[in-house]
């Protein structure tokens, strides 16, 4: 399941409602992005998050259709804000459930690995100096080629 | 063809959407880009650098020899920055 929105989101809830009645789960996995208050030395007042509307819901169903392929999994979610966020608050959650946990672990990593470098989110910082664009890092390229094939 | 602009390239272009008619000739993504870059300081500037320029065509990324059609929606922005 894909959500793209502005609201906060309760991260028990959220994952309750993934598993409801689903009864051969026997393994949960999830990851949950937050804003730091630091990036690099600046110093971050808050973020506001743009995206795509329509091609962000696109590129995350992709993503989560590729998983299924991947893995035996029996629940995906993938949930993703957007506008203007304070240090502490939650950006993104990614689960997935399996009846083990290894499906669980893997889908869930490859979920946020190749969401950081295919969906169209961009991050605009409130620094001391004044609002800045986020570069994308080669790191995160590293980590979602780790699972091209 | 509807163009839309994101991030920064949003910002130096100074509009966030808008439709063109582009001359013939310009069939493909790599054209297009070189046809915009001649439309005014803003584009030259947003454009200056292609290698941080990346291009999607009806909400799907695609190559620079991706080919254009006229009702295409082509967005243009910066390697992505989520999650």
């Amino acid at each position: 399941m894909i959500r793209v929105q502005r609201e906060d989101f309760d991260i028990g809830a959220e994952l309750d409602a993934l598993c409801r009645g689903k009864t051969g789960i026997g393994g949960l996995a999830s990851f949950v992005g937050l804003v730091r208050d630091l990036a690099g030395d600046r110093r971050i007042g808050a973020m506001t998050l743009e995206h795509y509307p329509g091609m962000t819901e696109r590129a995350l169903a992709e993503i989560e259709a590729e998983a299924h392929r991947r893995w035996p999994l029996d629940a995906v979610l993938i949930i993703h804000r957007y506008g203007r966020l304070e240090p502490g608050e939650r950006i993104v959650l990614v689960a997935t459930a399996s009846a083990h946990r290894q499906a669980a672990f893997d889908g869930c990593q490859f979920l946020i690995d190749w969401l950081k470098t295919k969906a169209p989110f961009w991050k605009l910082e409130e620094t001391p100096e004044g609002p800045r664009w986020v570069d994308a890092q080669a790191s995160d390229d590293t980590a979602a080629e780790r699972w091209s094939r | 063809m509807k163009l839309l602009y994101f991030a920064w390239l949003r910002a130096k272009i100074g509009i966030a959407e808008e439709r063109v008619d582009p001359p013939a000739g310009v069939a493909t993504v790599a054209a297009l880009l070189d046809w915009l870059r001649t439309r005014g300081p803003g584009f030259a500037e947003a454009l200056k650098d292609l290698k941080v320029v990346r291009v999607a065509v009806n909400q799907e990324h695609v190559g620079r020899d991706h080919p254009l059609r006229p009702g295409d929606e082509v967005a243009l922005f910066p390697p992505v920055t989520g999650g």
